[in-house]
Protein backbone atom coordinates (compact mmCIF):
# COMPACT_ATOMS: atom_id res chain seq x y z
CA UNK A 1 0.00 0.00 0.00
CA UNK A 2 1.38 3.39 -0.93
CA UNK A 3 1.81 6.05 1.79
CA UNK A 4 -0.97 8.19 0.26
CA UNK A 5 -3.40 5.29 0.34
CA UNK A 6 -2.34 4.43 3.86
CA UNK A 7 -3.00 8.00 4.90
CA UNK A 8 -6.40 8.06 3.20
CA UNK A 9 -7.34 4.75 4.80
CA UNK A 10 -6.36 5.94 8.27
CA UNK A 11 -8.37 9.13 7.82
CA UNK A 12 -11.41 7.08 6.79
CA UNK A 13 -10.99 4.73 9.75
CA UNK A 14 -10.56 7.68 12.11
CA UNK A 15 -13.73 9.34 10.81
CA UNK A 16 -15.63 6.07 11.12
CA UNK A 17 -14.37 5.61 14.68
CA UNK A 18 -15.32 9.18 15.61
CA UNK A 19 -18.77 8.78 14.08
CA UNK A 20 -19.44 5.54 15.94
CA UNK A 21 -18.27 7.07 19.23
CA UNK A 22 -20.55 10.05 18.66
CA UNK A 23 -23.53 7.82 17.89
CA UNK A 24 -22.77 5.59 20.87
CA UNK A 25 -22.53 8.52 23.30
CA UNK A 26 -25.61 10.29 21.96
CA UNK A 27 -27.74 7.15 22.02
CA UNK A 28 -26.48 6.34 25.53
CA UNK A 29 -27.31 9.84 26.74
CA UNK A 30 -30.78 9.72 25.18
CA UNK A 31 -31.57 6.15 26.16
CA UNK A 32 -34.78 7.15 27.97
CA UNK A 33 -35.96 9.04 24.90
CA UNK A 34 -35.15 6.23 22.48
CA UNK A 35 -36.90 3.61 24.62
CA UNK A 36 -40.41 3.25 23.27
CA UNK A 37 -41.93 2.47 26.65
CA UNK A 38 -41.39 2.38 30.40
CA UNK A 39 -41.42 -0.99 32.13
CA UNK A 40 -43.73 -1.49 35.13
CA UNK A 41 -40.62 -1.72 37.29
CA UNK A 42 -39.29 1.67 36.23
CA UNK A 43 -42.75 3.12 36.94
CA UNK A 44 -42.74 1.48 40.38
CA UNK A 45 -39.33 3.11 40.94
CA UNK A 46 -40.88 6.47 40.14
CA UNK A 47 -38.86 7.09 36.96
CA UNK A 48 -41.91 7.99 34.87
CA UNK A 49 -43.54 11.43 35.05
CA UNK A 50 -47.11 11.78 36.34
CA UNK A 51 -49.89 12.94 33.98
CA UNK A 52 -47.66 13.28 30.96
CA UNK A 53 -48.10 11.32 27.71
CA UNK A 54 -45.89 8.24 28.06
CA UNK A 55 -45.89 4.63 26.95
CA UNK A 56 -45.71 1.58 29.15
CA UNK A 57 -45.08 -1.98 28.05
CA UNK A 58 -45.37 -5.39 29.63
CA UNK A 59 -47.05 -8.77 29.58
CA UNK A 60 -50.78 -8.88 30.32
CA UNK A 61 -51.19 -10.72 33.63
CA UNK A 62 -53.31 -13.90 33.51
CA UNK A 63 -56.89 -13.45 34.80
CA UNK A 64 -56.41 -9.71 35.21
CA UNK A 65 -58.58 -8.58 32.29
CA UNK A 66 -62.01 -7.30 33.33
CA UNK A 67 -64.42 -5.87 30.77
CA UNK A 68 -67.40 -3.64 31.37
CA UNK A 69 -70.62 -5.25 30.18
CA UNK A 70 -72.20 -2.16 28.60
CA UNK A 71 -69.24 -0.08 27.40
CA UNK A 72 -65.84 -0.63 25.79
CA UNK A 73 -64.13 -0.04 29.11
CA UNK A 74 -61.53 -2.63 29.97
CA UNK A 75 -58.92 -2.85 32.68
CA UNK A 76 -56.00 -5.18 33.04
CA UNK A 77 -52.58 -5.45 34.66
CA UNK A 78 -49.22 -5.69 32.92
CA UNK A 79 -46.04 -7.08 34.41
CA UNK A 80 -42.36 -7.36 33.58
CA UNK A 81 -41.79 -10.02 36.21
CA UNK A 82 -40.67 -7.41 38.73
CA UNK A 83 -43.68 -5.15 39.19
CA UNK A 84 -47.30 -4.90 38.08
CA UNK A 85 -49.19 -1.92 36.70
CA UNK A 86 -52.96 -1.51 36.46
CA UNK A 87 -54.13 -0.10 33.11
CA UNK A 88 -57.56 1.34 32.30
CA UNK A 89 -58.56 1.65 28.67
CA UNK A 90 -61.67 2.48 26.69
CA UNK A 91 -61.68 1.46 23.07
CA UNK A 92 -60.98 -1.38 20.70
CA UNK A 93 -58.08 -3.62 21.61
CA UNK A 94 -55.85 -5.10 18.89
CA UNK A 95 -56.63 -8.63 17.70
CA UNK A 96 -53.50 -10.02 19.31
CA UNK A 97 -54.47 -8.69 22.75
CA UNK A 98 -54.84 -11.53 25.22
CA UNK A 99 -53.58 -12.62 28.60
CA UNK A 100 -49.90 -13.51 28.46
CA UNK A 101 -49.36 -11.25 25.43
CA UNK A 102 -46.93 -8.33 25.40
CA UNK A 103 -48.58 -4.92 24.92
CA UNK A 104 -47.48 -1.31 24.71
CA UNK A 105 -49.98 1.29 25.94
CA UNK A 106 -49.88 5.07 25.49
CA UNK A 107 -51.46 7.26 28.10
CA UNK A 108 -50.96 8.99 31.42
CA UNK A 109 -49.81 7.77 34.79
CA UNK A 110 -52.33 8.75 37.49
CA UNK A 111 -51.81 9.84 41.09
CA UNK A 112 -53.12 6.52 42.41
CA UNK A 113 -50.43 4.61 40.50
CA UNK A 114 -52.75 3.31 37.79
CA UNK A 115 -52.38 4.09 34.10
CA UNK A 116 -55.07 5.52 31.83
CA UNK A 117 -54.39 4.45 28.27
CA UNK A 118 -55.78 5.97 25.10
CA UNK A 119 -54.04 3.53 22.76
CA UNK A 120 -53.05 -0.10 23.25
CA UNK A 121 -50.67 -1.80 20.80
CA UNK A 122 -49.91 -5.51 20.76
CA UNK A 123 -46.32 -6.69 20.75
CA UNK A 124 -45.68 -10.13 19.33
CA UNK A 125 -42.57 -12.23 19.66
CA UNK A 126 -40.20 -13.44 16.97
CA UNK A 127 -41.40 -17.06 16.88
CA UNK A 128 -43.58 -18.30 14.06
CA UNK A 129 -45.30 -21.67 14.34
CA UNK A 130 -48.14 -23.44 12.53
CA UNK A 131 -51.26 -23.88 14.73
CA UNK A 132 -50.92 -27.68 15.00
CA UNK A 133 -47.31 -27.46 16.16
CA UNK A 134 -48.15 -24.74 18.65
CA UNK A 135 -51.15 -26.70 19.95
CA UNK A 136 -49.10 -29.85 20.36
CA UNK A 137 -46.33 -27.92 22.11
CA UNK A 138 -48.77 -26.26 24.48
CA UNK A 139 -50.83 -29.42 24.93
CA UNK A 140 -47.84 -31.71 25.31
CA UNK A 141 -47.72 -31.60 29.07
CA UNK A 142 -51.45 -32.11 29.52
CA UNK A 143 -51.55 -34.76 26.83
CA UNK A 144 -48.63 -36.62 28.38
CA UNK A 145 -50.23 -36.51 31.80
CA UNK A 146 -53.55 -37.77 30.49
CA UNK A 147 -51.90 -40.49 28.46
CA UNK A 148 -49.82 -41.56 31.44
CA UNK A 149 -52.93 -41.65 33.63
CA UNK A 150 -54.81 -43.64 30.98
CA UNK A 151 -51.93 -46.06 30.52
CA UNK A 152 -51.60 -46.43 34.24
CA UNK A 153 -55.33 -47.17 34.60
CA UNK A 154 -55.23 -49.74 31.80
CA UNK A 155 -52.10 -51.40 32.96
CA UNK A 156 -52.69 -51.33 36.68
CA UNK A 157 -53.86 -54.87 37.02
CA UNK A 158 -51.45 -56.66 34.72
CA UNK A 159 -48.51 -54.68 36.05
CA UNK A 160 -49.53 -55.17 39.64
CA UNK A 161 -50.19 -58.81 38.99
CA UNK A 162 -47.00 -59.22 37.04
CA UNK A 163 -44.94 -57.47 39.60
CA UNK A 164 -46.53 -59.49 42.36
CA UNK A 165 -45.83 -62.62 40.43
CA UNK A 166 -42.19 -61.71 39.94
CA UNK A 167 -41.87 -60.89 43.58
CA UNK A 168 -43.38 -64.21 44.44
CA UNK B 1 -5.43 0.28 -17.91
CA UNK B 2 -2.71 -2.15 -18.99
CA UNK B 3 -1.46 -4.77 -16.58
CA UNK B 4 2.20 -3.88 -16.78
CA UNK B 5 1.55 -0.37 -15.54
CA UNK B 6 -0.10 -1.48 -12.33
CA UNK B 7 1.82 -4.65 -11.45
CA UNK B 8 5.58 -4.28 -11.19
CA UNK B 9 7.03 -7.24 -13.05
CA UNK B 10 10.71 -7.34 -12.08
CA UNK B 11 11.39 -10.28 -9.77
CA UNK B 12 13.44 -8.59 -7.09
CA UNK B 13 11.45 -5.39 -7.09
CA UNK B 14 10.58 -5.61 -3.41
CA UNK B 15 14.11 -4.71 -2.38
CA UNK B 16 14.32 -1.75 -4.71
CA UNK B 17 10.86 -0.43 -3.89
CA UNK B 18 11.96 1.31 -0.73
CA UNK B 19 8.95 2.48 1.27
CA UNK B 20 6.47 0.54 -0.83
CA UNK B 21 5.43 -2.67 0.89
CA UNK B 22 6.39 -5.88 -0.88
CA UNK B 23 2.81 -7.16 -0.84
CA UNK B 24 1.24 -7.37 -4.29
CA UNK B 25 -2.42 -7.85 -5.05
CA UNK B 26 -3.14 -10.76 -7.39
CA UNK B 27 -3.47 -9.83 -11.06
CA UNK B 28 -7.16 -10.78 -11.29
CA UNK B 29 -7.98 -8.07 -8.77
CA UNK B 30 -6.47 -5.46 -11.05
CA UNK B 31 -8.42 -6.92 -13.94
CA UNK B 32 -11.61 -6.60 -11.86
CA UNK B 33 -10.98 -2.89 -11.56
CA UNK B 34 -10.86 -2.49 -15.34
CA UNK B 35 -14.15 -1.25 -16.81
CA UNK B 36 -13.88 -3.24 -20.04
CA UNK B 37 -13.23 -6.45 -18.12
CA UNK B 38 -16.16 -5.66 -15.83
CA UNK B 39 -18.48 -5.14 -18.82
CA UNK B 40 -17.57 -8.49 -20.34
CA UNK B 41 -17.64 -10.37 -17.04
CA UNK B 42 -20.98 -8.92 -15.97
CA UNK B 43 -22.53 -9.68 -19.37
CA UNK B 44 -21.66 -13.30 -18.70
CA UNK B 45 -22.84 -13.56 -15.10
CA UNK B 46 -26.00 -11.42 -15.20
CA UNK B 47 -28.13 -14.25 -16.74
CA UNK B 48 -26.85 -16.63 -14.05
CA UNK B 49 -28.06 -14.23 -11.39
CA UNK B 50 -31.21 -12.98 -13.02
CA UNK B 51 -33.02 -16.10 -14.26
CA UNK B 52 -32.44 -18.26 -11.14
CA UNK B 53 -33.42 -15.16 -9.14
CA UNK B 54 -36.75 -14.81 -10.95
CA UNK B 55 -37.41 -18.56 -10.68
CA UNK B 56 -36.67 -18.66 -6.94
CA UNK B 57 -38.71 -15.48 -6.43
CA UNK B 58 -41.79 -17.09 -8.00
CA UNK B 59 -41.27 -20.40 -6.17
CA UNK B 60 -40.66 -18.68 -2.83
CA UNK B 61 -43.59 -16.30 -3.24
CA UNK B 62 -46.11 -19.03 -4.13
CA UNK B 63 -44.75 -21.33 -1.42
CA UNK B 64 -44.74 -18.58 1.18
CA UNK B 65 -48.08 -16.97 0.34
CA UNK B 66 -50.12 -20.03 -0.56
CA UNK B 67 -48.53 -23.28 0.63
CA UNK B 68 -46.76 -22.54 3.93
CA UNK B 69 -48.96 -23.02 7.00
CA UNK B 70 -50.60 -20.15 8.87
CA UNK B 71 -49.08 -18.80 12.04
CA UNK B 72 -50.80 -19.91 15.25
CA UNK B 73 -51.10 -16.29 16.42
CA UNK B 74 -51.03 -14.05 13.40
CA UNK B 75 -52.86 -16.26 10.91
CA UNK B 76 -52.28 -15.27 7.31
CA UNK B 77 -50.94 -11.82 8.19
CA UNK B 78 -47.56 -13.28 9.07
CA UNK B 79 -47.01 -14.14 5.38
CA UNK B 80 -45.82 -10.61 4.77
CA UNK B 81 -42.59 -11.83 6.39
CA UNK B 82 -41.70 -13.45 3.05
CA UNK B 83 -41.23 -10.02 1.51
CA UNK B 84 -40.48 -7.93 4.58
CA UNK B 85 -37.52 -9.83 6.02
CA UNK B 86 -35.60 -10.39 2.75
CA UNK B 87 -36.12 -6.74 1.76
CA UNK B 88 -34.95 -5.48 5.16
CA UNK B 89 -31.92 -7.80 5.16
CA UNK B 90 -30.99 -6.78 1.61
CA UNK B 91 -31.38 -3.08 2.37
CA UNK B 92 -28.64 -3.46 4.97
CA UNK B 93 -26.51 -5.82 2.88
CA UNK B 94 -26.65 -3.50 -0.15
CA UNK B 95 -25.74 -0.59 2.07
CA UNK B 96 -22.65 -2.47 3.26
CA UNK B 97 -21.79 -3.26 -0.36
CA UNK B 98 -22.18 0.40 -1.27
CA UNK B 99 -20.01 1.44 1.68
CA UNK B 100 -17.32 -1.07 0.71
CA UNK B 101 -17.31 0.18 -2.87
CA UNK B 102 -17.10 3.74 -1.51
CA UNK B 103 -14.08 2.73 0.56
CA UNK B 104 -12.38 1.31 -2.55
CA UNK B 105 -13.17 4.53 -4.37
CA UNK B 106 -12.05 6.80 -1.58
CA UNK B 107 -8.79 5.08 -0.65
CA UNK B 108 -7.68 3.32 -3.83
CA UNK B 109 -9.39 5.73 -6.26
CA UNK B 110 -10.90 2.88 -8.24
CA UNK B 111 -13.37 4.61 -10.53
CA UNK B 112 -15.24 1.40 -11.23
CA UNK B 113 -15.96 1.07 -7.50
CA UNK B 114 -17.47 4.53 -7.58
CA UNK B 115 -19.78 3.50 -10.41
CA UNK B 116 -20.82 0.34 -8.53
CA UNK B 117 -21.46 2.36 -5.34
CA UNK B 118 -23.77 4.70 -7.25
CA UNK B 119 -25.59 1.78 -8.83
CA UNK B 120 -26.22 0.24 -5.40
CA UNK B 121 -28.25 3.30 -4.40
CA UNK B 122 -31.56 2.79 -6.28
CA UNK B 123 -31.63 -0.95 -5.51
CA UNK B 124 -30.85 -0.38 -1.84
CA UNK B 125 -33.29 2.51 -1.52
CA UNK B 126 -36.10 0.45 -3.04
CA UNK B 127 -35.34 -2.47 -0.71
CA UNK B 128 -35.47 -0.08 2.26
CA UNK B 129 -38.74 1.36 1.01
CA UNK B 130 -40.22 -2.14 0.54
CA UNK B 131 -39.13 -3.06 4.07
CA UNK B 132 -40.70 0.10 5.50
CA UNK B 133 -43.96 -0.20 3.56
CA UNK B 134 -44.49 -3.93 4.15
CA UNK B 135 -43.56 -3.46 7.80
CA UNK B 136 -46.10 -0.70 8.08
CA UNK B 137 -48.80 -2.82 6.42
CA UNK B 138 -47.92 -5.64 8.80
CA UNK B 139 -47.91 -3.32 11.79
CA UNK B 140 -51.49 -2.12 11.38
CA UNK B 141 -53.28 -5.48 11.75
CA UNK B 142 -50.85 -6.98 14.30
CA UNK B 143 -49.56 -4.15 16.47
CA UNK B 144 -52.46 -1.81 15.85
CA UNK B 145 -50.53 1.02 14.20
CA UNK B 146 -48.90 1.79 10.86
CA UNK B 147 -46.03 3.68 12.37
CA UNK B 148 -44.36 4.28 15.69
CA UNK B 149 -41.10 6.08 16.44
CA UNK B 150 -39.62 2.81 17.50
CA UNK B 151 -35.78 2.49 17.37
CA UNK B 152 -35.94 -0.25 14.73
CA UNK B 153 -38.38 1.63 12.51
CA UNK B 154 -36.59 4.94 12.95
CA UNK B 155 -33.12 3.56 12.19
CA UNK B 156 -34.45 1.84 9.06
CA UNK B 157 -35.96 5.17 7.98
CA UNK B 158 -32.53 6.78 8.53
CA UNK B 159 -31.12 4.11 6.22
CA UNK B 160 -33.49 5.31 3.49
CA UNK B 161 -32.32 8.88 4.05
CA UNK B 162 -28.69 7.72 3.83
CA UNK B 163 -29.36 6.15 0.44
CA UNK B 164 -31.18 9.25 -0.76
CA UNK B 165 -28.49 11.50 0.70
CA UNK B 166 -25.79 9.56 -1.12
CA UNK B 167 -27.66 10.05 -4.36
CA UNK B 168 -28.20 13.76 -3.80
CA UNK B 169 -24.63 14.51 -2.67
CA UNK B 170 -22.99 12.53 -5.47
CA UNK B 171 -24.91 14.66 -7.98
CA UNK B 172 -24.54 17.98 -6.17
CA UNK B 173 -21.08 18.86 -7.47
CA UNK B 174 -19.98 20.09 -10.86
CA UNK B 175 -17.26 17.48 -10.99
CA UNK B 176 -18.38 13.91 -10.64
CA UNK B 177 -15.15 13.09 -8.83
CA UNK B 178 -15.68 15.51 -5.94
CA UNK B 179 -19.34 14.52 -5.70
CA UNK B 180 -18.38 10.90 -5.35
CA UNK B 181 -15.73 11.72 -2.74
CA UNK B 182 -18.23 13.55 -0.54
CA UNK B 183 -20.90 10.90 -1.04
CA UNK B 184 -18.42 8.12 -0.24
CA UNK B 185 -17.68 9.78 3.09
CA UNK B 186 -21.39 9.87 3.86
CA UNK B 187 -21.69 6.19 2.93
CA UNK B 188 -18.85 5.25 5.28
CA UNK B 189 -20.12 7.32 8.20
CA UNK B 190 -23.57 5.81 7.69
CA UNK B 191 -22.13 2.34 8.32
CA UNK B 192 -22.60 3.18 12.01
CA UNK B 193 -26.34 2.88 11.43
CA UNK B 194 -26.17 -0.79 10.36
CA UNK B 195 -25.42 -2.33 13.79
CA UNK B 196 -27.89 0.17 15.27
CA UNK B 197 -30.65 -1.21 13.03
CA UNK B 198 -29.77 -4.80 13.86
CA UNK B 199 -29.38 -4.41 17.62
CA UNK B 200 -32.00 -1.68 18.14
CA UNK B 201 -34.50 -4.26 19.38
CA UNK B 202 -32.02 -5.45 22.02
CA UNK B 203 -30.47 -2.17 23.11
CA UNK B 204 -33.73 -0.35 23.65
CA UNK B 205 -37.30 -1.13 24.64
CA UNK B 206 -38.98 -1.59 21.31
CA UNK B 207 -42.31 -2.58 19.85
CA UNK B 208 -40.57 -4.51 17.09
CA UNK B 209 -39.75 -8.08 18.01
CA UNK B 210 -36.28 -9.60 18.15
CA UNK B 211 -34.52 -11.27 15.19
CA UNK B 212 -36.02 -14.55 13.99
CA UNK B 213 -33.23 -15.92 11.78
CA UNK B 214 -30.29 -13.51 11.90
CA UNK B 215 -29.13 -14.53 15.34
CA UNK B 216 -26.92 -17.05 17.05
CA UNK B 217 -28.70 -20.35 17.46
CA UNK B 218 -31.68 -22.00 15.87
CA UNK B 219 -34.15 -19.82 13.92
CA UNK B 220 -37.35 -19.38 15.92
CA UNK B 221 -39.55 -20.19 12.96
CA UNK B 222 -40.97 -23.59 12.12
CA UNK B 223 -39.10 -25.47 9.36
CA UNK B 224 -42.20 -25.57 7.15
CA UNK B 225 -42.25 -21.76 7.21
CA UNK B 226 -38.47 -21.31 7.13
CA UNK B 227 -37.86 -22.93 3.73
CA UNK B 228 -39.84 -20.46 1.61
CA UNK B 229 -38.25 -17.62 3.61
CA UNK B 230 -34.75 -18.86 2.79
CA UNK B 231 -35.73 -19.26 -0.87
CA UNK B 232 -37.04 -15.70 -0.94
CA UNK B 233 -33.83 -14.53 0.72
CA UNK B 234 -31.68 -16.16 -1.98
CA UNK B 235 -34.02 -14.79 -4.69
CA UNK B 236 -33.68 -11.25 -3.32
CA UNK B 237 -29.88 -11.60 -3.15
CA UNK B 238 -29.64 -12.87 -6.74
CA UNK B 239 -32.03 -10.26 -8.13
CA UNK B 240 -30.37 -7.37 -6.26
CA UNK B 241 -26.94 -8.48 -7.45
CA UNK B 242 -28.29 -8.79 -10.99
CA UNK B 243 -29.74 -5.27 -10.92
CA UNK B 244 -26.55 -3.75 -9.49
CA UNK B 245 -24.48 -5.50 -12.17
CA UNK B 246 -26.91 -4.45 -14.92
CA UNK B 247 -26.94 -0.82 -13.86
CA UNK B 248 -23.16 -0.67 -13.40
CA UNK B 249 -22.56 -2.30 -16.77
CA UNK B 250 -24.96 0.05 -18.50
CA UNK B 251 -23.35 3.08 -16.85
CA UNK B 252 -19.93 1.97 -18.04
CA UNK B 253 -21.25 1.28 -21.54
CA UNK B 254 -22.83 4.73 -21.64
CA UNK B 255 -19.46 6.31 -20.89
CA UNK B 256 -17.71 4.14 -23.47
CA UNK B 257 -20.37 4.75 -26.13
CA UNK B 258 -18.78 8.13 -26.71
CA UNK B 259 -15.70 6.30 -27.97
CA UNK B 260 -16.86 3.14 -29.72
CA UNK B 261 -20.09 1.37 -30.84
CA UNK B 262 -21.91 -0.85 -28.37
CA UNK B 263 -21.37 -4.21 -30.07
CA UNK B 264 -17.62 -3.69 -29.94
CA UNK B 265 -17.72 -2.85 -26.24
CA UNK B 266 -19.53 -6.03 -25.25
CA UNK B 267 -17.73 -8.50 -27.47
CA UNK B 268 -14.19 -7.24 -28.12
CA UNK B 269 -11.34 -7.42 -25.63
Amino acid sequence: MTPTRKKRLSIVLLVLFAASMAVALVSYAFKENIDVYFSPQSIANGEAPLQRMIRVGGIVVDDSVSRDNDTLKVSFSVTDGEADLKIHFQGILPDLFREGQGIVARGQLQQDGSFTADEVLAKHDETYTPPEVSASLAGNLKYDQEKAALDAAENTKPIAGGSLQTIE
Amino acid sequence: MSQSSVTPTSKNSSASQGKRSSFKWPVWMYRLASPSYFIQMSSKIIPWLYYPGVLLFVVGLVWGLAIAPQDYQQGDAFRIIYVHVPAAALSMAIYMGMAFASLLFLVWRIRLAGVVARCCVPVGAIMTLIALVTGSLWGKPMWGTYWLWDPRLTSELILLFLFLGFSVISNAFDSEESGMKAASFLALIGVVNIPVIHYSVRWWNSLHQDATIFKIGKPSIDTSMLWPLLIMMVAFILLSAAYVFMRSRNQLILVKLKQQPVNQIITSK
